[in-house]
């Protein structure tokens, strides 16, 4: 299993916003322990997924040059369960972004039938803020290799971008 | 209109209750962000945006908190601020009390001059230049 918890971005706009989704399966094996008879998504991999959805926003608005780490979750509510078959939508606005970090809001909502009629409704909300470790305060040094960007979440954003080209071409 | 002190320091509490989840009165003017309530480096910055926030004021990097000073050894001799970098402390933040500091200038012990009332001091000068 890859440590990837968002599938698809449906919308990027570098230095604003994006959002991005995740289908739910009942193939994924942690949902048969979380918990046993009432499979629900847990909410801690929907922190982890903003996290991801935010964490690729804020790198793309420094060109994907800062090593940008998960570094506070101000605030994180949920209101509602996501089951098998239903599609969490992240939603991830930016309110700041500097040299040495960002903070974002997040609003998570799920896209569920209900009867076979599909709708939106809200899940949480989540903010949280970014460090561009590099520019830490204490001075540490990491190396030079930007381990956080690795293929796999490039990949993601360069999904995003060749959709968009195909859709839009010129 | 000016914002009197007190109008500041009940808005700097406000965001540091949030940022640090600590309780209303564990914000006294004299409460160190570290180590009274519990401040890691990350909150720092949280705070910096907050306080834009709240105050509508830009705080340019470098000004809250110095930079390319701890690094450099005309200021910093065996982990202790020489008074050449005293000096460029008090040029810098003109709005701290490093009295305290200044009595055992070791590096270890700057992070005590972040106080709620150097905070308010700092915001003072922001919206009542």
């Amino acid at each position: 299993m890859r440590w990837i918890w968002i599938d698809k971005f449906e919308h990027f706009e570098v230095n604003v916003a994006a959002r991005a989704v995740k289908n739910v399966s009942l193939a994924e094996e942690h949902l048969h322990d979380h918990v046993p008879g009432i499979p629900v998504m847990p909410a801690s991999l929907m922190i982890e997924g903003m996290a991801q959805t935010s964490g690729i926003l804020v790198g793309a608005a420094r060109s994907f040059r800062e090593k940008v780490i998960l570094a506070k979750i101000n605030k994180a509510t949920f209101s509602r369960l996501v089951r098998p078959g239903d599609q969490v939508v992240y939603a991830a606005k930016i309110v700041n972004v500097t040299e040495q970090g960002a903070s974002i809001e997040g609003t998570i909502t799920v896209r569920t039938s209900i009867a076979g009629a599909l709708q939106e409704l809200p899940v949480g909300t989540i903010d949280m803020m970014f460090s561009h470790i590099d520019n830490n305060m204490a001075g540490t040094r990491f190396p030079d290799f930007n381990f956080v960007f690795n293929a796999q979440f490039m990949e993601l954003f360069e999904t995003y971008r060749r959709d968009l080209n195909l859709a839009m071409p010129g | 209109m000016p914002m009197s002190r007190d109008e500041v320091f009940a808005k700097v509490k406000d965001v540091l209750t949030t940022a640090l989840a600590v309780d209303d009165d564990e914000v006294t003017p004299q409460a160190k962000l570290s180590e009274d309530l519990g401040a890691e480096s990350i909150d720092y910055l949280d705070i910096q945006f907050q306080l834009e926030k709240a105050f509508g004021i830009k705080i340019p990097k470098g000004e809250l908190t110095p930079e390319n000073i701890f690094s450099n050894p005309e200021f910093v001799q065996n982990n202790k601020m020489t008074p050449k970098g005293l000096a460029e402390l008090r040029l810098r933040m003109p709005f701290a009390d490093l009295s305290t500091f200044e009595a055992d200038p070791d590096i270890n012990n700057f992070r005590d001059v972040f106080t709620v009332d150097t905070l308010v001091s700092y915001v003072m000068t922001k919206v009542n230049p």
